[in-house]
């Protein structure tokens, strides 16, 4: 158990930071904090799928000195994948920002908390 | 004929050119295009379905004609086809309906974005209807999450702000744990395309190799799709979401985007785990529990509200746990009303949320119950949207509701009578809840005096051609609805 847990070390370490960032994402009340659990969230499934697109002593896939054989590169899907992913995540990133700043210049403050008893505080005030 | 089935890429691409040349159009033009393209994707799907049904086909549309593993992949079938024909065609009818209160709701240099986010909803629901990849099907659930924030985002108060970070924040958890499902699927298959990996997850479930992996990417991947369409208990963002945007918007998100993850996870069942394997898992239990309870939860806070629009979001919360309720039933009966109950809501909550939003934009913007009063003789066509779209939601005979509910009923008696009881009692306790809180508000609308002496207001011309379009569409399937059904059937075996 504790040596198949070793020899995955990269994978259970990307497990463990999904987690942080996922429960970070869910039960921050600060938004930035929650902007960054996002983040670590996003990475943590990067590093999963990069580590397990890496096998060692192998080349990155571009034919060097005529060398076509298959053993000698890896495969360049899970490098794709992962780019495809960030890019994904920098937008998503882009948005989550966007929609703080517009909370904290109306409320000029990041904690969801407060910002709910002010929002509550105006619709009472609107009746 | 068979140059049809190059229409689905055709609409993709389109809608992604749409969406960028919608940014630089003046608000009344880029409305055209996105009207003009949202109508053109439901004519071309329904001919694609004309083509493909006959012929009870599924073809595998390669992109590029790049074979496995280079190429992408498309998956085109009478049901894709069925279903992109009708979200596109809801899609123009909540187009035409919402208008006005967008233009009088948001600042008019800001409208414009409005149909770029609508444009880029198509694209992401047609890749989620037809493709054949599920990290294709990962991306377009995020541009699908981004663009569906946008026209929630685009009226700048502060509470639909704080409802869109709510929204973000839940469909962001339920994206990263579909991502992380996908790499876990791919770790252990070393396939992306759905067939393939449906095949290696038999080959893996089979030989009882890596059970857990595979049995977690499962769930993760059901997980984080449920999360996104608002299956009880995480429809808690529902009532903030729908009940500050603009109505159109409103209308978009609980017809469209929720049925289009449902969607995607319906396909997920077919094509990635493959239905045997899904059924053997015991996932489908755990779905069944939760609809159930939503149905019953979401009635009862729906009955607790005095706000119009939020209740008629809770009741959407119900209706999501009734698709799941059927996912989780039965293979063949249980999925069948699964799809015809989508079908059924997005015809009907769209038009729900316009008519409510017409007459609370007529009595100056009033959402309690109160301010209500006599709101159907200010505004006649909505208050009539109103009353039949209740009455279809309820399960009145004639409607599509009704069908709805025949459905579940049957497939209930061939499920096991573990299940079919509590479908029974959900059935009947909801519908109950639903009566009490629907014709408590169809009552209130046509009850004199009218509050704060409001006027008869002029009817929008666009608002009452789409009210008109869906009471018909409701009609026409509440009594021919049975020929349309067994079609469906069908459409599920060679799914």
């Amino acid at each position: 158990m504790w040596m198949t847990l070793w020899n995955n070390r990269i994978q259970v370490a990307a497990v463990i930071l999904f987690a942080v960032g996922f429960v970070t994402l869910l039960l921050h009340r600060n938004l930035i904090k929650k902007v960054i659990g996002l983040n670590i969230m996003d990475t943590a499934a990067y590093l999963f799928l990069t580590s397990i697109g890496y096998i060692e002593n192998r080349l990155s896939p571009i034919i060097q000195e005529g060398d076509t054989a298959l053993e000698t590169y890896v495969n360049p899907l899970p490098a794709g994948l992962v780019l495809t992913g960030i890019v994904v995540s920098v937008s998503v990133t882009a948005v989550m920002l966007a929609l703080t700043i517009r909370i904290y210049r109306r409320y000029h403050t990041l904690n969801l908390d407060d910002i709910y008893r002010y929002v509550h505080d105006e619709m009472e005030g609107e009746q | 004929m068979s140059f049809c089935l190059n229409f689905p890429l055709f609409l993709i691409v389109l809608s992604l050119i749409s969406a960028v040349l919608c940014i630089i159009l003046p608000g009344k033009a880029a409305r055209y295009v996105a009207l003009s393209l949202a109508l053109l994707s439901a004519v071309l799907n329904a001919v694609i379905l004309f083509y493909v049904y006959p012929r009870n086909i599924s073809v595998t549309y390669l992109m590029g004609h790049y074979p496995h593993p280079w190429g992408n992949e498309l998956r085109i079938s009478a049901m894709e086809a069925l279903f992109s024909s009708a979200f596109s065609a809801i899609l123009v009818l909540c187009l035409l309906g919402g208008s006005a209160q967008l233009r009088e709701k948001v600042q008019a240099e800001l409208s414009p974005y409005f149909y770029v986010m609508t444009c880029l909803i198509q694209a992401a629901l047609l890749a989620l209807v037809y493709t054949n990849d599920v990290f294709t099907g990962y991306v377009f659930i995020e541009i699908c999450t981004l663009s569906s924030c946008g026209i929630l985002m685009i009226r700048k108060n502060g509470r639909t702000t704080l409802a869109s970070v709510r929204y973000m924040i839940f469909s962001l958890v339920g994206s990263g744990l579909f991502l992380f499902g996908v790499i876990f699927l791919y770790n252990i298959t070393g396939e992306l395309l759905m067939p393939n990996i449906r095949a290696a997850v038999l080959t893996l479930w089979t030989s009882g190799e890596y059970k857990v992996p595979l049995l977690t990417a499962m769930c993760l991947m059901t997980l984080g799709l449920s999360i996104k369409s608002g299956l009880f208990p995480f429809h808690i963002w529902m009532a903030d979401t729908y009940g500050t945007a603009i109505p159109g918007a409103s209308a978009i998100l609980s017809g469209l985007i929720s049925k289009g993850y449902i969607f995607f996870l319906i396909k997920l069942i077919f094509d990635v785990f493959g239905v045997d394997v899904f059924y053997a898992s015991g996932i489908h239990n755990v779905l069944f529990v939760f609809g159930v309870i939503g149905i019953i939860i979401g009635s009862v806070s729906a009955i607790r509200e005095n706000n119009i629009l939020r209740m008629i979001a809770f009741s959407s919360a119900a209706q999501i746990g009734y698709v799941y309720m059927g996912i989780g039933m039965s293979a063949g009966a249980g999925i069948t009303a699964a799809l015809f109950q989508m079908l059924t809501h997005a015809a009907t909550k769209p038009a729900l949320f316009l008519s409510a939003g017409t007459m609370t934009n007529a009595m100056g913007n009033a959402k309690k119950f109160r301010n209500l009063q006599g709101a159907g003789y200010v505004t006649p066509v909505a208050g009539l949207a109103f009353t039949f779209e209740s009455f279809s939601m309820i399960g009145v005979p004639l409607t599509m509701g009704f069908m709805c509910k025949y459905l579940f009923g049957t497939a209930a008696f061939e499920a096991a009578p573990l299940k079919m009881i509590p479908t029974l009692i959900a059935l009947s306790v909801s519908t109950i809840l639903n009566t009490m809180y629907f014709s408590r508000t169809v009552i209130r609308i046509y009850r004199h005096p009218i509050a704060n002496g409001h006027e008869r207001e002029k009817t929008r011309v666009s608002y009452a051609l789409a009210a008109v379009v869906f009471i018909v569409v409701n009609l026409f399937f509440g009594v021919f609805g049975k020929s349309f059904i067994d079609a469906l059937g069908n459409c599920v075996t060679i799914f």
